[in-house]
């Protein structure tokens, strides 16, 4: 994978009165990569992923994303990405081929429901509203609309929160084949499983600073060379393992 | 992704467009706009005659009683004939607008035969027009009676006025219409906004190109667009099946078009203050009710704001729906043109100024 960076964010500041909720972070998402922000609550991951989508103002610091400096050009921008937002709904009484056309007239652009449905599997929904939709259905729906515009990079804040196993196996896949058709994914989770099996980087983010950025493996392989073991013997299987290989691995219309 | 250039037109649209099927599909606009003014027209349209409208008309102990005048007047049901109070009283009972008018009928012996008298006071408004236009009717019947008298001119204009008989639903109508516009202005917009900005809806606008105008003007066109068309549905409702009179017929229902629109778009600035006054959506009912429930109740949209007391006028006539029902009225049932309710729509026009200024200072995007 060429290493060229699609986004550059460089001593980013972020202050809600007193309060700092971002440091002066410094990092970079490389062009078709998946990358993850990880962090607990409150680290600054929302904040952050919000100024990078144009939706927040930065206190002070540089971000270039494809180019473009989010100061001077945030309007282009815009058209180059797609956000999905934590817990954001949808325009009420409208069902998925409206939703989908009204956002086609929002970027300016004409793109078919129906293929738009068909990328994440959602067809025979069409015709149902947003509300009507399981939780994994959401978030597929949720995901189609960031892919509108065909963006260059696509963020998605805490998709898999909330799913079962078979739907969080199920959008991982929707995500790598998004990464696969070119497009960058930078994604937060607070499932170390899902970053450590989708993400090609991540960066650790604590109380507004990060503290560090590499790989899932690196990252591992630092602090087992340092010694670490878990306190019990690792089984080759975890319980997950044996929920999805009981359940199935075919994914539950709820 | 594209590097056309990016059209606020077609974001525009697309809004107006997701909105106005959202407006469609909702229930509550549909009964607060369409269901509750139309069964308030049903039941006030079945009430026929006597009962809402009524001018109050004391005849003066000098009036002559047997002449075919007041006769004829007697057999008129919107008029009702006061004989049971004193000179005194009745002078008094016209400054205050408790009777509309005082008649007292002469007998000449060389023509014209009859002299009318009628007192009116300010505070009678358009019910000494009813009287007049009964009057008229009258007149026309009787003078046909007299061989050599009327010129044809005379008979054109008594057919004229004949045809405007005041109907309950001429009053009804036009407050039902002004109610339908105050509540899908004031509810329609103040929640829609509230919604978008609580459940994220517009943050997730924001990360697309849309311009905030936008976003602004792509739900007026939605509200608007469906303001006026259940506006239209009224009026045509009230025409066919209830004989409501539009007296320039298509240009009337132009004209209380172009009212409604005025109207809707200063209630829609209500509405925009309170989505930025209220914290959530259980809290919208109350605010956007302090602003239509005096309206409802004070502006006529019952009844005409002449039979509340003289203390309680002056806040009527401060009212805007006052003005547009006011206005509403005299297109349709007197005929007036745009420029006769300048004054109206001048009054309209302020509030909207005012209003629009409040809501630029208090509404929120987030």
């Amino acid at each position: 994978m060429a290493k060229q960076s699609i986004i550059t964010v460089k001593n980013l500041i972020k202050n809600y009165g007193d309060f700092k909720a971002v440091k002066g972070i410094s990092f970079e998402v490389y062009e078709g990569e998946i990358f993850g922000l990880l962090g607990p609550n409150g680290a600054g991951k929302t904040t952050t992923l919000e100024i990078i989508e144009t939706l927040r103002d930065k206190t002070s610091g540089e971000i270039i994303v494809d180019g473009f400096n989010i100061d001077t050009d945030a309007a282009s921008i815009k058209k180059r990405i797609g956000v999905q937002l934590q817990a954001a709904g949808y325009y009420p009484n409208l069902n998925l081929t409206e939703l989908i056309e009204l956002f086609s007239g929002l970027y300016g652009i004409e793109r078919s429901p129906a293929e738009m449905l068909e990328k994440v599997a959602l067809n025979d929904k069409a015709k149902a509203k947003y509300k009507e939709l399981s939780g994994g259905q959401k978030q597929r729906f949720s995901i189609a609309t960031t892919l509108i515009n065909n963006p260059r990079i696509v963020f998605l804040d805490e998709p898999t929160t909330g799913l079962d196993p078979q739907a969080r196996r199920n959008l991982w896949d929707l995500i790598r084949e998004i990464r696969d058709q070119g497009t960058t994914v930078v994604i937060t989770t607070h499932y170390m499983d899902e970053a450590e099996v989708l993400c090609d980087r991540v960066a650790f983010i604590d109380g507004g600073n990060i503290i560090g950025v590499d790989t899932p493996d690196a990252f591992i392989d630092k602090l087992v060379a340092s010694g670490f073991e878990r306190p019990k013997e690792v089984k080759l299987a975890s319980l997950e393992d044996v929920f999805i290989n009981m359940t199935g691995k075919e994914w539950r219309e709820e | 992704m594209t590097d056309k250039p990016y059209s606020n037109f077609k974001a525009t649209l697309a809004i107006a467009k997701a909105s106005f099927r959202s407006i469609i599909r909702s229930p509550s606009s549909v009964v607060f706009t369409l269901l509750f003014p139309l069964i308030f027209i049903l039941v006030f349209g079945f009430i026929s005659g006597g009962g809402v409208i009524s001018v109050d008309v004391g005849v003066a102990k000098t009036n002559d009683t047997l002449n075919p005048v007041y006769q004829a007047l007697k057999k008129v049901s919107v008029i009702r004939l006061i004989h049971n109070q004193t000179p005194e009283q009745m002078e008094a009972n016209l400054k205050k607008g408790s009777i509309d008018a005082i008649l007292n009928i002469q007998k000449n012996t060389t023509p014209p035969y009859f002299t009318v008298n009628i007192q009116h006071s300010k505070a009678s408004g358009d019910k000494e027009a009813i009287l007049k236009s009964a009057l008229n009717n009258i007149f026309f019947q009787l003078n046909s009676h007299i061989p050599d008298a009327p010129p044809p001119v005379a008979i054109i204009k008594e057919a004229e006025v004949e045809t405007r008989e005041y109907k309950t639903i001429d009053f009804i109508l036009p407050g039902q219409l002004g109610f339908s516009l105050l509540s899908t202005g004031v509810f329609g917009t103040a929640f829609v906004f509230l919604s978008l900005r609580i459940t994220l809806v517009i943050k997730r606008f924001f990360a697309t190109p849309v311009k905030r105008y936008s976003i602004v003007i792509g739900e007026a066109i939605a509200r608007i667009s469906f303001a006026l068309i259940g506006a239209l549905f009224i009026i045509l409702i009230g025409h066919y099946a209830f004989g409501f009179t539009l007296v320039h017929g298509v240009v009337t229902v132009l004209n209380m078009l172009l009212l409604s629109l005025i109207g809707v778009v200063v209630f829609m600035g209500f509405g925009f203050v309170v989505s930025g006054i209220a914290k959530n959506e259980s809290t919208v009912p109350p605010i956007a009710n302090m602003i239509t429930l005096p309206q409802f109740l004070l502006s006529g949209t019952f009844f005409s704001i002449n039979v509340f007391p003289a203390w309680l006028q002056p806040i009527s006539r401060a009212l805007p729906l006052t003005y547009l029902n006011d206005s509403l009225r005299k297109v349709a049932f007197e005929g007036a043109s745009l420029v006769d309710v300048s004054h109206q729509i001048l009054i309209m026009c302020i509030w909207g100024v005012v209003v629009y200024a409040v809501a630029v200072k208090t509404f929120k995007w987030e």
